[in-house]
């Protein structure tokens, strides 16, 4: 699941650096990442992992690091 | 009846505001105008005081210029587009045919390339395309504006006016506008005899992807209201806002600092019609009445 967050991220984060050098628990805003480059992550996400984020998890924290985005997505697919 | 249909009611018994038959859009009395005007030239005195350069825009603006602005993405469900009729006589027949019938004459209309502007300073970015000076610029445009949301609340408005304070620079410079102006217009608002106070705020952008955006427009404090109540107590209305772009105008209208980075830009802007109404709303419907303070500020 971690390689293809950060898939996504390279592709639709828009991030100045490589999402290779981004830890675990990097926070991606301060990475770089705008809201509207979150916005195209969230709904590659729903695409990649036929998943809805619910209204509850339509938040800028859910979206903050990668652990933050398999945690969100691990309750979504029940992995 | 609704506090802000009951509102609304006293406005037209007043002779101040004029029903049109749509709500939002409403016709406006001498009296009425001469309050905006009052409030509108406080507004300028202040930018002028800072050295900002005035412009003034007509309502429609460039389809292409909209679209650059992203707002189709955030508030589709807020814009007015233009349409026109391209047709032959044939044409022209068949679009009279389906408007006597009462049928939807629109659909047979075509795109005319110019949208309503939803907000007074989207036409200045794409004037500004280049490299500005060291220390940016600042400007005072406004306007009228259009956002399709219906409401018999008088101060939710489909077309009415904003005066807005313009900064295009770098970043510190932005944030700096934006706390500085915010408190110029309480200063303003309060001199007035408004109730004013300061909230952090977000805009209504549109769906699920909004709600993302919100949050972030929210966590990042990028956005700040300056509110009062006028047609209801518990949920005071905006009457001015203070709003941090980041580079969202910057970097699709191809603007950049002295320095060579994506310019940054703010507004401060001033609810025209909205301030005119909780001057309404706090000193009375007769401005012949209002506190020698408020009269002295707006008209000595």
């Amino acid at each position: 699941m971690d390689e293809t967050i950060r898939t996504i991220l390279a592709e639709h984060g828009h991030l100045p650096v490589e999402v290779a050098k981004i830890g675990d628990e990097d926070d991606l805003y301060q990475a770089g990442m705008t809201s509207h480059a979150s916005v195209n992550v969230m709904l590659a996400l729903e695409d990649e992992f036929d998943v809805e984020f619910p209204e509850v998890m339509l938040r800028k924290s859910t979206f903050e690091s990668v652990a933050a985005i398999r945690v969100a997505l691990g309750e979504l697919t029940g992995s | 009846m609704s506090d802000a249909g009951l509102f609304r009611d006293e406005l037209v018994a007043a002779g101040l505001l004029v029903l049109t038959g749509t709500d939002g859009i409403y016709g406006r009395s001498s009296v009425y105008e001469d309050i905006v005007a009052a409030v509108d030239g406080l507004a300028v005195g202040a930018a002028l005081a800072e050295g900002a350069v005035s412009y003034r825009f007509p309502p429609v603006m460039p389809r292409q210029v909209f679209e650059q602005t992203g707002y189709l993405s955030s508030f589709p469900d807020l814009m007015g587009s233009v349409s026109t009729f391209t047709g032959n006589n044939a044409d022209h027949r068949k679009l009279m045919d389906v408007a006597q019938a009462g049928g939807d004459w629109t659909a047979l209309l075509q795109a005319a390339g110019a949208n309503l502007c939803p907000a007074a300073c989207h036409p200045l970015y794409p004037t500004l395309a280049g490299t500005l000076p060291e220390g940016g610029r600042r400007f005072d445009v406004a306007g009228w504006c259009y956002r399709h949301e219906p409401s018999v609340d008088p101060a939710r408005m489909q077309a009415f006016r904003m005066h807005e304070l313009v900064y295009v620079g770098d970043a510190a410079g932005a944030t700096e506008h934006r706390d500085r102006w915010l408190q110029l217009g309480v200063d303003v608002l309060a001199s007035l005899g408004l109730e004013v106070q300061t909230v952090v705020a977000n805009d209504p952008f549109f769906g699920r992807v909004g709600r993302i955006l919100a949050d972030n427009q929210r966590a990042e404090t990028l956005k700040f209201e300056i509110v009062t109540p006028i047609s209801s107590a518990e949920h005071p209305t905006a009457i001015g806002s203070s709003n941090c772009h980041l580079d969202h105008f910057g970097e699709p209208f191809g603007i950049e600092t002295a320095d060579g980075g994506v310019a940054h830009s703010c507004c401060f802007g001033f609810g025209l019609d909205r301030i005119t109404l909780a001057l309404l709303r706090t000193h009375g419907m007769d401005p012949g009445d209002w506190p020698a303070a408020a009269r002295d500020r707006l008209w000595a």
